[in-house]
């Protein structure tokens, strides 16, 4: 009895296969939903950006299958930006039938041919490591700094064209993360820098914040706590802490090495 | 057993209120809220007994226990956890000691307003296939004789035994599978429940209708979008006014000097596509001079002409009477605060309370007027306010005392872009999407106190990101409301100076509200999945 009562609400859980598949109307009803309930993080056309992985790859980080497509869309994926199906609290949810069409839709903008390897993941590693300075900021599966974002999967949630510009023009995008379907991720885009009661300078990066309050982290890695009234200043700076990396101080080569390096990692 | 005597407590908790109370209690039942009690809701300001505090949508208590000296020392006198997810978005009312609220997913429940002990609660049984736009919200009740009414997900209309929750009648007001919700608090009226539709979102035809308070039969219906034959249906492209949205999914207000209600309406649809609909799109993004017997329109006033940015006009208006002028004035979404005369709809001023980048001009009435250049394209096109608009549904406050009208303000642009798109009866109908512009500055917010006199801004309280809280302001001079970062802050309501915060541990998605019980003030706002009240040691 209860399990007749429950069958009709998910009917499709059980499903792994599109039922769609190829069909053109459901592909371009699949386009509609997707400008409404994805273009606002994966981008006009599912190219990813700043917010969202590009989903035109054929290999995605949490499942390749029509069925881990559809899981992801209806319950979300956990300890990301990633919600589950109308619960981000604006804009509607969508039917078993619009995720579908959506699947429909992204396979038909799928890359067929897997991204060519245009660098040297292993010489990426090194310099990443080593002479380019990325990990004194930046952790890779638990090793590194912590005063930058974790890079662990960023080269599969972040299209390679921003992946550039943060390293050629770190402060374009800073704004990129504090938007607020992320809100409850770390802001650690921001640069701040603060004077204590004692006049001391410190700066850092914002961890969080509110009309009252400031937690950071400064350059060492230390966690400051401070009550804003009690600060003499609270400055801003739109320029990131990332440095700028011009082609004369990374060559153009040993950056897709790099990126290699951080496409290899987050595939695995 | 022991629900007996909850309810015995309850009964002589009750009783002690009343006649401890003033005179105007002892002419009604204990516990029986009269349209007389509605009309005159100022003189007992221990009670909230309609979503907005009064008819005239002030949101403002004329208590002042709490007040700029002392409000330092505010701390929690309770907490109740509603045990649901989601956003928390209700009104609670207190009448004679007990407090009513509603919450996510349909709940609504009385407590002990002293101790924030429940008294009963109430879940409906929602069908599956709901897709109510933006989250399974509920802002608030409403209150006659013994009964409370709510507006649910499934576009019913409820009543409810105000002593036990029991159900007393169930109104189908339309077919939810083709999109239409109920999320709004209703309003009271004489013995009308009166609510407005959601679900612009959906190419819906919105309506606002009045339900009989005992019996739950429907007495009239007024179409925001006008059928064939009806004034303004020339407004609308071809067939495109079935499908035109003109939700009316926040609470109205009623002047009851001229019998009528000011209701405000939402976006047409598709939201962002203007192509199929060419005209002004009667009644969409409007404020309606309804008659509140009949539902007759009496006059209309369209604060955005032919939308394609999503600019709902839903904004909680306010009645404002001022050297001998009855007016009305709103916060719009689309960054302007408008004051119209309210006895003949005649626009008086429109000036910007936020950046706003879509007009340049205004018409001969002193509209503005939309630059050619803020349409959406297919590749998106940033202007300023963003989708969320200047203000959206979080209600806004007026103080005759300080003069001044309080509104919660987003700064934010976005990208919108258009793209044609088929209507699918129960399918979301946007015409296409917007998205935030990564050029602008990162959003912020802030609390604003404007003049309605010159629509300008006094003083101004930032937030560093956007809030959805509402506004109280009260008789002790304070101006309380909430922030996304989960804190609820008492102002002083002349200079905007934070006095008092508390951080609640989760975003407020509501509006504030005060009422008075054991002869203390309490100050209540739900945050996170908790509705908290704070007052005086």
């Amino acid at each position: 009895m209860v399990a007749l009562l429950l069958l009709p609400l998910h009917p499709t859980f059980a499903q792994n296969k599109n039922p769609y598949s190829t069909s053109k109307t459901a592909t371009k009803a699949g386009e509609f939903e997707f400008r409404i309930n994805c273009a606002l993080c994966h981008g006009l056309g599912a190219h990813g950006g700043g917010r969202g992985p590009d989903l035109t790859q054929a290999h995605k980080r949490h499942g390749d299958l029509d069925a881990d497509l559809f899981r992801n869309i209806s319950q979300g994926i956990p300890g990301t930006a990633m919600p589950a199906n109308g619960t981000n609290g604006q804009g509607v949810g969508m039917t078993d039938e619009e995720i579908w069409q959506i699947i429909t839709y992204l396979r038909s903008v799928q890359v067929r041919a897997p991204s060519k390897n245009f660098g040297n993941a292993a010489n990426g590693k090194k310099l990443f490591y080593g002479d380019a300075n990325c990990s004194l900021c930046h952790m890779v599966n638990g090793k590194g700094g912590r005063t930058g974002p974790d890079l662990t999967s960023v080269g599969i949630s972040r299209t390679v064209g921003s992946l550039v510009e943060s390293v050629r023009n770190p402060s374009q995008r800073l704004a990129w993360g504090l938007t607020e379907p992320t809100k409850e991720f770390a802001q650690r885009y921001e640069t701040v820098i603060v004077v204590t009661p004692d006049g001391k300078e410190i700066k850092g990066v914002t961890l969080n914040e509110d009309s009252f309050s400031l937690q950071m982290m400064d350059t060492a890695d230390n966690i400051h706590l401070f009550d804003k009234d009690k600060l003499r200043a609270i400055r801003k700076d739109s320029k990131s802490l990332m440095p700028v990396y011009p082609p004369a101080t990374l060559a153009d080569k040993d950056l897709n090495d790099i990126i290699a390096y951080l496409l290899d990692v987050a595939k695995k | 057993m022991r629900a007996i005597d909850v309810m015995k407590k309850v009964h002589s908790l009750a009783v002690a209120i009343c006649f401890s109370s003033s005179i105007f209690m002892a002419t009604n039942a204990c516990g029986q809220v009269t349209f007389e009690r509605l009309l005159n809701s100022s003189k007992e300001p221990k009670n909230w007994l309609t979503y907005s505090g009064d008819y005239g949508g002030h949101r403002f208590s004329a208590l002042s226990e709490v007040d700029t000296s002392n409000a330092r020392s505010l701390v929690v006198k309770w907490v109740y956890q509603t045990g649901a997810t989601g956003k928390f978005e209700t009104t609670p009312l207190v009448v004679d000691g007990i407090l009513y609220a509603t919450g996510q997913d349909d709940r609504a429940f009385a407590l002990d307003a002293r101790t924030g002990r429940p008294l009963w609660m109430y879940q409906r049984q929602l069908p599956p296939d709901i897709r109510p736009c933006c989250g399974r919200v509920n802002r608030g009740l409403a209150i006659l004789g013994d009964k409370v009414f709510l507006g649910s997900l499934d576009a019913h209309v409820i009543s409810l035994d105000s002593r036990t929750g029991n159900l007393v009648w169930d109104a189908s007001a339309v077919d939810y599978t083709k999109g239409y919700s109920f999320t709004l608090a209703p309003l009271v009226v004489k013995n009308l429940v009166i609510l407005g539709v959601s679900g612009g979102e959906y190419g819906i035809r919105g309506f606002i209708d009045a339900y009989d308070a005992d019996t739950g039969q429907r007495k009239w219906r007024f179409y925001t979008v006008p059928g064939p034959g009806e004034p303004g249906h020339e407004t609308w492209e071809g067939a495109s006014w079935k499908i035109g949205g003109a939700p009316a999914w926040m609470t109205g207000v009623y002047d009851p000097a001229t019998n009528q209600l000011f209701w405000p309406t939402g976006n047409p649809s598709p939201s962002n596509r203007g192509e199929g609909r060419a005209g002004d799109n009667l009644y969409s993004n409007s404020v309606l001079a309804l008659n509140a017997d009949t539902g007759k329109l009496n006059w209309y006033f369209q604060f955005t002409k032919h939308d394609e940015h999503d600019w709902d006009a839903t904004q909680v208006p306010i009645l404002i009477d001022s050297g001998g002028k009855h007016l009305i004035a709103q916060a719009n979404r689309n960054g302007f605060f408008y004051v119209l005369d309210r006895t003949t709809g005649k626009l008086l001023s429109a000036n910007p309370y936020g950046k706003i980048t879509w007009s340049n001009s205004k018409d001969s009435e002193g509209r503005p007027v939309p630059n050619k250049e803020s349409s959406p394209t297919r590749t998106g096109r940033t202007v300023c306010p963003g989708a969320l608009g200047t203000t959206n549904w979080m209600s806004p406050s007026f103080n005759a005392q300080t003069g001044l009208f309080y509104v919660s303000a987003r700064e934010q642009c976005d990208i919108f872009s258009t793209a044609p798109q088929p209507y699918e009866a129960g399918h979301a109908y946007y015409g296409s999407a917007y998205f935030p512009s990564d050029e602008a500055e990162p959003y912020w917010g802030a609390l604003r106190a404007i003049d309605p006199g010159n629509g300008s801004v006094k003083w101004e309280f930032r937030h560093p990101s956007p809030t959805w809280s509402g506004v109280l302001s009260t008789a002790g001079g304070l101006v309380f409301t909430g922030d996304a970062e989960g804190n609820f802050i008492a102002l002083d309501a002349a200079t905007g100076h934070a006095l008092w915060h508390f951080q609640m541990g989760g975003a407020v998605y509501a509006s504030p509200m005060a009422f008075e019980v054991g002869g203390k003030e309490y100050i209540a706002i739900a945050a996170g999945s908790s509705l908290y009240a704070f007052g005086l040691p």
